[in-house]
């Protein structure tokens, strides 16, 4: 039975369809499962060869996959509570509150995407506190580091520019003392302030730049320097693994019993 | 021959330094460049809303006769204290000098308390602790010919300047 759907499977991938969309082909050869990566969109970010260790939970904890994983959950929640939500002052407040009681599985996605925000920002700190005490920042990593810090900006952004969209007592005050914060800039305080907000005060424009920056500017910022920090990993010679590092291999190029390497290999 | 005479010429002149491509590359960086200052400036133009429809600075607080001497009265709206001491009358903001949260009146204490950081200010506006930078300013405050109570938010005045009516 599963000889046959695996058959199937096989049938498709040869068809003529199929081979125009993946050009790899079939067949499970290092060469075949290399182009699958390679010449896929997606997949040629990251390496065509990863160390089998580097994929187990213990190396990375997965926080960095996880993290991307709460980013594509807030996305496509996100679009669809953009589809009930109006970024205006006698609107903003009640579309969130018929997301909560009204609109169906409304609570579901805003919740969801409440969640998955707080998740996100957990998981950003979680990923830079592992790649930090693993000393996986080291070069030649040192700018996918940089990379990372924009992107916990982002993330620290997109937070504080969501909090401001349900246009609640929480959200207005916390937007107030945010912006006020960005006032205390040496010299340029007061325009930042002005810019942000456009306008004195936190008002219809601070709610629609907030939306704006919400939905459009940082998202875009973020999938840009995502995909720079994953072609990166690539880039940099792989995901981090202390046994491969040039200093630990030289530490090591005292020959060794068979036995020992395989060991080491887990 | 023409030609031969033209590059003697060029290279015989001063300018000489500067080739034609090199001429060329220093144009394009430099029209790129006004460029570039032009469209930061017309950006920067383009986000600083030009008309803004928010509240007027000037509001209205109504007749004196409404405010008993000794009271303390917070409009919400506008976010000033307007208060009736035996001196006379005095309009403070209350918007907090840290990082503007609406303040306070605690009647029971005597003081301007702000929720947000815990800032703590006497009646007259001045800080008593909490990490507020300035005190609260006192605004400027008149009788219009309605007799009406006037108070400008944009204009902060010297304390202790108490209106009589």
């Amino acid at each position: 039975m599963a000889k046959t759907i695996e058959n199937y499977f096989d049938q498709m991938r040869g068809t003529r369809v199929w081979r125009s969309v993946f050009r790899g082909g079939t067949g499970s050869s290092t060469l075949r499962r290399s182009l699958a990566i390679q010449q896929n969109v997606f997949l040629h970010l990251f390496s065509t060869k990863v160390r089998r260790r580097m994929l187990s939970f213990s190396a990375t904890w997965y926080l960095g996959t996880l993290t991307l994983g709460t980013f594509l959950i807030l996305v496509s929640t996100g679009i669809f509570l953009m589809l009930y939500y109006h970024p205006s002052v006698p609107q903003a407040y009640a579309d969130t509150k018929d997301l909560q009681f009204v609109v169906s599985s409304g609570l579901f996605l805003r919740n969801l995407h409440r969640w998955s925000a707080h998740a996100m920002v957990f998981l950003v700190f979680a990923h830079m506190f592992k790649v930090f005490y693993r000393g996986a920042y080291r070069p030649p990593r040192e700018f996918n580091w940089v990379i990372g810090v924009i992107l916990l900006l982002i993330t620290l952004l997109l937070s504080y520019t969501g909090y401001l969209l349900p246009w609640d007592q929480l959200a207005y005050w916390a937007i107030t003392v945010g912006s006020n914060i960005a006032k205390a800039v040496p010299v340029l305080g007061n325009n930042v302030h002005f810019l942000m907000l456009g306008g004195n005060l936190v008002n219809a424009n601070a709610l629609l730049r907030f939306y704006v920056l919400h939905c459009m500017i940082l998202p875009l910022t973020a999938i840009v320097f995502i995909a720079i920090h994953f072609w990166r990993i690539r880039k940099d010679g792989g995901l981090y693994s202390h046994q491969s590092e040039p200093k630990t291999l030289a530490a090591k190029a005292v020959p060794a019993p068979a036995g020992a390497v395989a060991k080491g290999a887990q | 021959m023409a030609m031969a005479d033209e590059k003697k010429t060029v290279t015989a002149g001063p300018v000489d330094d500067v080739s034609r491509r090199e001429f060329f590359v220093k144009l394009g960086l430099g029209s790129l460049s006004i460029a570039a200052a032009g469209t930061t400036v017309f950006a920067y133009q383009f986000l600083s809303p030009n008309v803004l429809f928010e509240p007027s600075p000037i509001v209205n607080a109504g007749k004196p006769e409404s405010y008993p001497v000794d009271s303390v009265t917070l409009d919400v709206n506008s976010g000033i204290y307007l208060i009736h001491a035996k001196e006379g009358f005095f309009a403070l903001s209350a918007v907090c000098t840290h990082l503007g949260c609406l303040t306070a009146w605690k009647p029971e204490l005597g003081i301007i308390a702000c929720p947000c950081h815990g800032s703590k200010f006497s009646r007259e506006g001045v800080k008593q602790e909490g990490p507020a930078p300035k005190p609260l300013p006192w605004l400027r405050t008149w009788v219009s010919d309605e007799g009406d109570l006037m108070v400008d938010r944009d204009t902060s005045i010297r304390p202790m300047e108490y209106v009589r009516v």
